[in-house]
């Protein structure tokens, strides 16, 4: 997009209506005294909003992408391993980009002063990892897989397993914050925070797909969760740049 | 190429503080630094209560106002300069990020944005981030197209004010001075 000035930005798309939660939603009690009650101003996408931090190498650990190996001991549960490709609206890979994650142990319980529910710590497991995606987007993480847990936000409620990721993509407007959750879990039907998500097509992308062929023979069952971010408007730009 | 929908957003939960913070997180530049401040601030509710789990995180040019990132029309700027910083709120919903000041950033139609930071928070029972933007008390900020566009009764929650070793740059989620929220 040529300016007066030259300066030539791409342009992010907004995602169709639904595909992201409301930020008041009755079900989810603690959105009520957090979500802003004045209409959002728009801020057009300038420098600031379609550049972002790029970080990657040298923020990760050697075992940050196993976190059954963080211990000297093996943590109990399930062993997983979660693979899947971070990619912009279009199918483009996004490449050397951190994905953070973090989870409740099989038991439910993380490893948070805050939570107190009944069931035990483990301690060879802190549920957090990190990882880089490679050359084609892509990121895997061998873990445990996580415990549904209760929370008090309404009559006998349970969080149906998932793990928190965090990326960044390339730009600021493409900075997510999701949960992956597991196929056919029995507690979908009554969690608000799933059911936030309008359309139906939208929340079944947070949902993981069992992937037989990734699973390890003796060792660990799989599951694929791909992750998409806003993609461009295509442009001049990219018609005449997009080489690689 | 066929598009692909979105992954929606979920809120980071109560227990973000295990995923999300690092050590380095707050640290724009390092201690020291010179002329490096610090952005503090406090996030609260609709009620006026802290907000004890929530997370700010910041994106800014570096002082001559480039990003090192390569979709700088201007050329990728190789400062270095990290641009990002990350501070989980405390038990008293307060934060802090040590940063410098950004340089000022050319605006699309060819006149300059005055000195910004955008901001995103997170925070058990946000389903989304939201984003906003700080300005600063002291900076020339009349002529800046963004601020112009809000309200102009709203424009002081954009500002931080001047306080000791730096700024003070509170965020109201929701009710009186409700801080100014955008939609990129
Ligand atoms: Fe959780």
């Amino acid at each position: 997009m040529a300016t007066p000035t030259g300066l030539r930005l791409p342009r992010y798309r907004q995602d169709p209506e639904g595909t992201h939660p409301p930020m008041d939603f009755a079900g989810y009690r603690s959105t009520k005294l957090r979500h802003p009650a004045q209409p959002l101003v728009l801020l057009p996408q300038m420098l600031t909003e379609v550049t972002g931090p790029l970080l990657g190498p040298g923020r990760l650990g050697e075992h940050d992408n196993d976190l059954t190996r963080q211990h000297s001991g093996e943590p109990q549960g399930q062993r997983i391993i979660v693979t899947g490709r971070l990619l912009d609206g279009d199918g483009r890979p996004i490449r050397d980009s951190l994905v953070e994650i973090w989870q409740a142990n099989a038991g439910g319980r993380y490893r948070h002063t805050g939570d107190r529910w009944p069931s035990p710590l483990d301690p060879n497991f802190d549920g957090l990892g990190r990882a880089l995606t490679d050359g084609d987007g892509r990121y895997e993480f061998t873990t445990i897989k996580p415990g549904a847990y209760p929370w008090k936000n309404h009559d006998n409620a349970w969080r149906p397993a998932h793990i928190h990721f965090s990326v960044f993509g390339a730009a600021f407007t493409q900075r997510l914050v999701t949960q992956m959750y597991f196929p056919d879990d029995p507690l979908f039907g009554q969690d608000p925070i799933f059911n936030s998500i309008p359309d139906e097509k939208a929340r079944r992308r947070m949902i993981s797909r069992f992937d037989l062929e990734r699973t390890e023979e003796q060792w660990a069952l799989a599951f694929q969760f791909d992750i998409v971010v806003r993609g461009r408007e295509q442009s001049v730009f990219e018609d005449e740049e997009d080489e690689d | 190429m066929g598009r692909l929908g979105s992954t929606p957003s979920q809120t980071v939960g109560p227990y973000l503080s295990i995923g999300l913070p690092w050590e380095d997180g707050p640290f724009v530049v390092p201690e020291g630094t010179e002329g490096a401040v610090w952005i503090r601030g406090q996030v609260f509710d609709g009620e006026g209560a802290p907000v004890p789990d929530a997370m700010i995180e910041t994106w800014q040019a570096d002082p001559a106002g480039r990003f090192d990132h390569p979709d700088d029309p201007r050329g990728r700027g190789g400062s270095g300069f990290r641009g990002f910083g990350r501070c989980p709120t405390d038990e008293r919903g307060e934060y802090g990020i040590l940063t410098l000041l950004p340089g000022i950033v050319p605006s699309a139609d060819g006149g300059d944005q005055a000195r910004h930071i955008d901001v995103s928070v997170f925070a058990r029972g946000m389903l989304s981030r939201v984003v906003t933007r700080i300005y600063f008390e002291g900076q020339d900020n009349s002529g800046d197209a963004v601020l112009a566009s809000v309200p102009e009764e709203r424009r002081t929650t954009l500002v931080a004010a001047k306080a000791e070793n730096g700024y003070r740059f509170d965020v109201r989620l929701q009710g009186e001075g409700e801080t100014v929220f955008f939609a990129v």
